[in-house]
């Protein structure tokens, strides 16, 4: 990975050199990634975002990124590093740099940031996230009509906001679609452990569970559901299609492409301004990969028509009547949960069992 | 006792599997601290190991020659280590780390190509229906080759340091390279084995990793596992049995702990997710304090750098 961020740079260093030979300076563009950019998940789609904005811009940017950065101490060190190497905008592209983002942010007021799924902000911080839960709803669905087992299991990273309401979103729906459903969910406190993420898996599976959910970015709970047989997976943040068509039957595919190329162009023009994005399935930001035909096709027809309806707003995946975990009301019938409360969601809705760890 | 959902007979059974990768990696480290080198470059070596036996896997088809691969793969990268550190004189701590560093650079460049393939699957032992028999069977007779191998390997590595000669050439040049030279054995010979060993065995470890447990290779797929082999012999008090019980309860507690949530057991999960760590460490320093000053002392000449010079 050094290689790689030394080559990286390199490169950079020729395509500066190029640019100041016509006398336009290009925009320096930095990512700081949580896993490798081999994940085939998470990682992967971000990386793919800065992939489209070299091809948009070509040599009017210079991008930069650095891989396993772990969310700490050390993501400031990477961040201060690559402001100080002059980037103009620098996205950090996982939850954990929250804080680290805002530490570097007051140092560098010039250098704009961008956190994503995060929730505070500042004049040279924006943050921007996707609306997961929306596309958990069409897995929720196609989960609750597949199990035969009646019981679903849900790899989950760390109890943040982000991942509790993925899980409240597949269950609502799995619940909907078979009120037999149960969910047992696992935390395993990190979001790239093959290994562990596989043990994970197996864990479900020799417990009952015959589909398994992820909110990790590795491909290896996949692998584990195709060595067991006959358990349904979904592909998470990037669509996993080499497990297509079985087990994995579908998929949901963060597109950060146009975002990335929208903020950069901004810097560029002198338009950037500090604000919140939160996009889905309407803008593209959230796309659900190919259901496939695994999947039988009067399911597949149900799920297509909830992702339209969540698409074009005539549906909100946090509808009422919905009750919190412990019995009291949350949404009253046909309400529909605002933004703030999603934003900050730390409550299971009712029907999930177990505690959502601190 | 109330299991709920969780069949003890599968849970001893996957513990041996998730286990074996640390077990490899601790009990070839255990050989190499031993004979008095001090490797930090276990995570590098079993990454290395994991990304070889992946590649050879997929182009012959053969899980057995990627093993073999594997272990091949990070015996030559500790054998750069061996060359630095033995020949060189290079700071092992630095070495080691660099070592690591190394092995994720060139294992990710290795394997770029190969991301996301698929292997077939390697099959496991079934000892002529032996496998059928209720409840011992799958824990004894139906595991991977590899884990009975590495149940050997403790015994052996056992065998090796407490009875023949060679094993206690080793433990001399270990505790005291410059006696041990001037009794006329050869302190270089038998480190560049000890770290060819435990390259070896390192490599093995992450084959498995990439060959039987994900089964995929992905960049940084070890995730610190190399670090916590390491622990493990330090815990262990440099002994092949308390390193196959700290192995085993890590790995153990760690499948444990996931199948406790996933049959919804009423334990606070933060307390599920440190426990692995907790109970091995607390395990194993109990038992390792509970013998006196003999018992857990690091071999004396650990980490430093011989010349026949003196």
């Amino acid at each position: 990975m050094k290689k790689r961020t030394f080559l990286a740079a390199t490169l950079a260093a020729t395509l500066a050199t190029s640019a100041f030979a016509d006398g336009h300076e290009p925009t320096k563009v930095g990512f700081i990634y949580v896993g490798p950019i081999g994940d085939g998940g998470w990682t992967y789609e971000h990386h793919q975002g800065l992939l489209a904005v070299e091809a948009e811009f070509g040599d009017k940017v210079e991008t930069m990124y650095q891989e396993n950065v772990p969310e700490g101490a050390d993501a400031e060190r990477a961040m201060t590093q690559m402001a100080l190497q002059g980037a103009d905008i620098i996205f950090t592209t996982s939850f954990g740099y929250m804080d680290p983002t805002i530490n570097v942010a007051q140092k560098f007021p010039d250098v704009k940031f961008e956190h994503a799924t995060g929730y505070k902000r500042a004049d040279n911080v924006s943050t921007y996230s996707a609306r997961f839960y929306e596309g958990r709803a069409v897995q929720g669905h196609i989960a609750g009509k597949m199990t035969k087992s009646n019981k679903i299991g849900y790899i989950a990273s760390f109890p943040i906001p982000e991942v509790i309401r993925g899980i409240n979103s597949a269950y609502i729906h799995a619940k909907k679609a078979n009120p037999d459903v149960e969910m047992s969910v696992i935390w395993v406190y990190t979001w790239f452990d093959p290994a562990k993420e596989a043990d994970a898996a197996k864990a479900l599976i020799e417990n009952g569970v015959d589909v398994v959910m992820q909110h990790t970015d590795s491909t290896a709970p996949q692998a584990a559901a195709a060595e067991a047989g006959g358990v349904v997976t979904f592909g998470q943040a990037s669509d996993m299609s080499e497990y297509a068509p079985f087990p994995r039957v579908s998929s949901i595919i963060d597109n950060w492409a146009p975002y990335y190329i929208d903020r950069v162009r901004a810097v560029m023009d002198g338009t950037w301004e500090s604000m919140d994005t939160w996009d889905g399935i309407a803008p593209g930001m959230v796309e659900i990969g190919e259901i496939t035909d695994a999947v039988p096709a009067d399911v597949k027809a149900e799920a297509l028509a909830l992702r339209d309806a969540l698409s074009d707003g005539s549906y909100h995946a946090f509808t009422g009547p919905l009750n919190k975990q412990d019995g009291s009301p949350w949404l009253a019938e046909g309400e529909t949960a605002d933004d703030g409360t999603l934003a900050g969601m730390d409550f299971y809705v009712e029907g999930i069992t177990g505690e959502i760890p601190n | 006792m109330d299991f709920g959902s969780i069949n003890p007979v599968l849970l001893i059974a996957s513990l041996m599997v998730a286990s074996t990768p640390i077990l490899l990696a601790a009990i070839g480290e255990l050989v190499v601290e031993r004979s008095g080198v001090l490797n930090l470059g276990v995570e590098g070596m079993m990454i290395v190991g994991a990304v070889s036996g992946f590649i050879v896997t997929v182009e012959t088809q053969s899980p057995a020659l990627g093993f073999v691969a594997g272990a091949l793969g990070a015996t030559l990268l500790s054998l750069v280590f061996g060359v630095l550190t033995l020949v060189f004189l290079s700071n092992q701590v630095a070495t080691g780390l660099g070592l690591t560093l190394f092995g994720l650079g060139i294992s990710a460049l290795m394997g770029q190509e190969y991301a996301q393939l698929r292997t077939p699957t390697s099959p496991r032992w079934e000892f002529f229906g032996l496998n059928e028999l209720p409840v011992i069977g799958p824990i004894l007779f139906n595991q991977h080759p590899v884990v009975y191998l590495s149940l050997l390997l403790v015994v052996g590595v056992w065998w090796f340091l407490k009875t023949t000669r060679s094993g206690m050439i080793l433990r001399a040049v270990g505790e005291n390279h410059d006696a041990a030279h001037s009794l006329g054995y050869s302190v270089l010979g038998t480190r560049f084995a000890a770290i060819a060993f435990g390259g070896a065995c390192a490599g093995l470890g992450g084959a498995f990793l990439s060959l039987v447990i994900v089964p995929q290779w992905t960049d940084g797929m070890t995730a610190g596992r190399g670090w916590i082999a390491l622990a493990i012999v330090v815990f262990a008090s440099w002994r092949a049995w308390r390193v196959l019980l700290g192995a085993y309860l890590f790995g153990g507690i760690s499948v444990l702990q996931l199948n406790l949530q996933a049959a919804g057991f009423a334990i606070p999960v933060e307390l599920l997710s440190m426990s692995p760590y907790l109970i091995t460490i607390l395990v194993l320093v109990i038992i390792s304090s509970g013998r006196g000053r003999t018992g857990g002392q690091a071999p004396a000449s650990l980490g430093r750098s011989f010349h026949a010079s003196g």
